[in-house]
């Protein structure tokens, strides 16, 4: 009985100790100051500030986590990390001004929108060359690639839609009218729903993939905050299917909303003007980027508390974590 | 550090651009047709001529819109054309609007003064719709309310509350007040004295402009004293056409802020404006003109996208639906202001905050915080309701 006890102890421990040699890992795009912030998520301390291109915004872990993608809009080129030096490896031809990008399953296929141009450009991450190039609205800036690799998904600020793209012909082959300045999108885990937000509409949208038609808009109400100021940006869904979270920008606060009621919840005070989010990768906290305060805002996914804040470069834009 | 690289143009170079195909299977294609009225207008000889103002203000805005527009319109068979009409003449502008209203438009963005507004608005037979994207005539607001009149320049009176609020909130309560002599100048002065007394300013001195020395060369000697003999916390300039303003910052008797018309200007739209996507529009801006996009240009462009968003969510070209749905809760735009704009009920104004810039910064936006209303915020700059007797939707 006590060998059986002691060897998962042991496998454990072995496990902990190979983790400690690579602690979890946050990377933070800070758009004004054309760094990456590097956050040990054991200390919690920021542990490296990295030079990259020029306005750095959308980023992205290659499928194995071996490799970020940046979108370095004002250099308009994505730059390709390698993770375990942190050395620019490439520049891929993203087109003009890149601000967001969404990584096929394929781990090759990144669908990348130029603000600029009204161009979603698809390029080819191993080999470097560009795919395709599709026409879609104006200042397109979400982008969604679904769980089973059928659709791309990307909105237009300007043009206030869903741009529905489908990823064997490169052709846009539907489109789903929102409500004003779509920022963010993001498929459920089975691929069914897509939540969709529109910063100055000041709604979330669920829309069914099958028909590709609205079937719940959310609102948000926070006391003593004027309705316009609540601006929804990012949007992450948890693993189980419980929660979705929503960054309401210069509102300061980030929406916990029950995934399957559609009630909302609760509101986290967190940094100012905050935007997008990811989670850590053990899924225990929710990190959020507060462009004004310049700062990352540690939510407890269990608790639903903010447990910390930490100060980064200046307007943190996206992030995201590895193991 | 990576610089601008030419990877993005080569990309466009080498391959097709797979089109947007059109769509809305079911719903009928439709062809929308906005006219744009601009009147030339000749502000005479200024002192300070270096940088001409744009002649093509207002109609470079309507065009960027219509493209704008036609961009979204091509996903739903929507088909936006401007027709433009340019003229210095009055009355060749109102003839040739109502060629085109009898040719079967119904949707005007008008540039131009408010006594040609005046007079478009009383030939247009009354379904036509009209968006003043020209005048800050305060009385179009207030007194002389023109039937179905919307506007999306500002008024004066909201620029002179905008920057009110935000003297009031640095506690710069103090103004000594310069002001040109043409009657827009005299025009903004009288906005600046009701905003004083709306908020709490006080005028401690009200001079009128009317040396005609070359400032060029004097400016360090003549206005020094011109702006001297009282204790003021900041000189508010009424100034329009920029012929002397210019010259006043630096040159005040007492080491204090120039603001108003020059020095710290509220305006509805500025190259300093950045946030909310403005960055963006104002590189398709450049990239179409090769200039800034001012004012003159955003209120055209948000004049014409006024009434391409009601086509959008209507889908329809009745000009009696589009006004329907213009004036009614449900609609807002989107404008790269930070929050979305609707019409007062009353004037027909637009709401907007009002950004105070100076020629390199944007400095503050207003409203500011801590000026309430009962309704929005943004109602604390220019005529509210009880202040208007206009009313655009009957009640």
């Amino acid at each position: 009985m006590k060998y059986v006890k002691l060897i998962p102890t042991l496998l454990v421990s072995a496990l902990a100790v190979a983790g400690t040699t690579q602690a979890a890992t946050a990377y933070i795009s800070n758009e004004k100051d054309d760094t990456l912030s590097v956050l040990d998520l054991d200390t919690w301390k920021v542990t490296e500030t990295i030079d990259v291109g020029e306005r750095p915004r959308g980023i992205a872990l290659s499928k194995d986590g071996s490799k970020l993608y940046i979108c370095a809009s004002d250099s308009d080129t994505v730059q390709v990390m390698d993770l375990a030096t942190r050395k620019i490896i490439a520049n891929l031809p993203s087109g003009a001004d890149p601000e967001q990008f969404s990584l096929h399953p394929d781990n090759r296929k990144l669908y990348i929108s130029n603000e600029d141009d009204a161009l979603v450009t698809v390029v080819d991450t191993e080999s470097h060359e560009v795919l395709a190039q599709i026409e879609v609205g104006v200042e397109p800036e979400g982008m969604a690639v679904s769980p089973d690799g059928r659709w791309v998904v990307n909105t237009s600020e300007t043009t206030n839609m869903l741009h529905w793209i489908d990823t064997q012909t490169h052709e846009l082959v539907d489109n789903t009218l929102v409500d004003q300045r779509p920022r963010h999108v993001e498929f459920r885990e089975d691929g069914k729903l897509l939540w969709a937000s529109a910063e100055i509409g000041g709604t979330v949208s669920v829309v069914d993939v099958e028909t590709r038609k609205i079937i719940k808009k959310l609102s948000f109400e926070i006391k003593g905050i004027h309705p316009d100021k609540i601006q929804p940006v990012g949007i992450k869904l948890s693993a189980d299917g419980r929660y979705a979270f929503v960054a309401l920008g210069p509102a300061n606060h980030v929406a916990v909303v029950d995934a399957k009621t559609y009630e909302v919840l609760d509101y986290l005070l967190v940094g100012r003007r905050v935007w997008h989010m990811e989670f850590t990768p053990d899924r225990q906290y929710l990190l959020t980027t507060n462009g004004i305060s310049g700062d990352v805002s540690v939510i407890d996914v269990a608790d639903l508390k903010v447990t910390r804040s930490i100060k980064v470069g200046r307007y943190p834009w996206g992030v995201v974590t590895t193991p | 550090m990576l610089k601008k690289t030419m990877l993005g143009l080569l990309v466009t170079a080498l391959l097709p651009i797979i089109p947007a195909p059109a769509f809305a299977q079911g719903e009928q294609a439709l062809d929308i047709r906005v006219a744009y009225i601009g009147q030339i207008i000749d502000r005479g000889p200024v002192l300070s001529n270096l940088i001409p103002e744009p002649e093509d203000a207002g109609l470079q805005g309507a065009r960027l819109a219509i493209t704008d527009s036609n961009s979204t319109g091509r996903f739903l068979k929507h088909h936006y054309r401007l027709d433009e009409i340019e003229s210095d003449d009055p009355s060749t502008l109102i003839t040739d609007s109502r060629a085109l209203y009898d040719e079967g438009a119904r949707l005007f963005v008008l540039n131009t003064s408010a006594d040609t507004l005046a007079a478009l608005s009383s030939s247009l037979p009354e379904d036509a719709l009209l968006i003043n994207s020209g005048s800050y005539d305060d009385d179009l607001r207030s007194e002389q309310c023109l039937s179905g009149m919307l506007h999306t320049l500002p008024s004066r009176a909201m620029l002179a509350d905008a920057l009110a609020q935000w003297l009031i909130m640095r506690r710069w309560n103090r103004w000594m007040l310069i002001s040109g002599n043409t009657d827009d100048d005299r025009a903004f002065a009288q906005s600046i004295k009701r905003a004083a007394k709306r908020f709490g300013g006080k005028i401690v001195a009200e001079k009128a402009w009317s040396f005609d020395t070359d400032l060029r060369r004097t400016a360090q000697k003549e206005l020094p004293p011109f702006t001297s003999g009282t204790e003021y916390d900041v000189v508010v300039v009424a100034d329009e056409r920029g012929d002397f303003g210019e010259y006043l910052p630096y040159n005040t008797g007492l080491p204090r802020p120039v603001v108003g018309t020059q020095g710290l200007m509220p305006t509805a739209w500025h190259k300093m404006i950045e946030a909310w996507g403005a960055a963006q529009l104002h590189s398709r801006f450049e990239k179409q003109t090769g200039r800034w996009m001012n004012e003159k240009d955003y209120a055209s462009w948000a004049g014409v996208r006024v009434f391409a968003e009601a086509v959008t969510r209507t889908g329809s070209t009745d000009a009696a639906a589009l006004r329907d749905f213009i004036l009614s809760d449900q609609f807002e735009l989107a404008a790269f202001k930070g929050r979305k704009l609707n019409f007062r009920s009353w004037s027909g104004q637009l709401r907007q905050p009002i950004a105070l810039v100076h020629p390199r910064a944007l400095v503050s936006s207003s409203p500011q915080e801590g000026f309430l209303h009962p309704v929005t915020d943004l109602d604390t700059l220019g005529f509210d309701a009880p202040e208007s007797r206009c009313r655009v939707i009957a009640q």
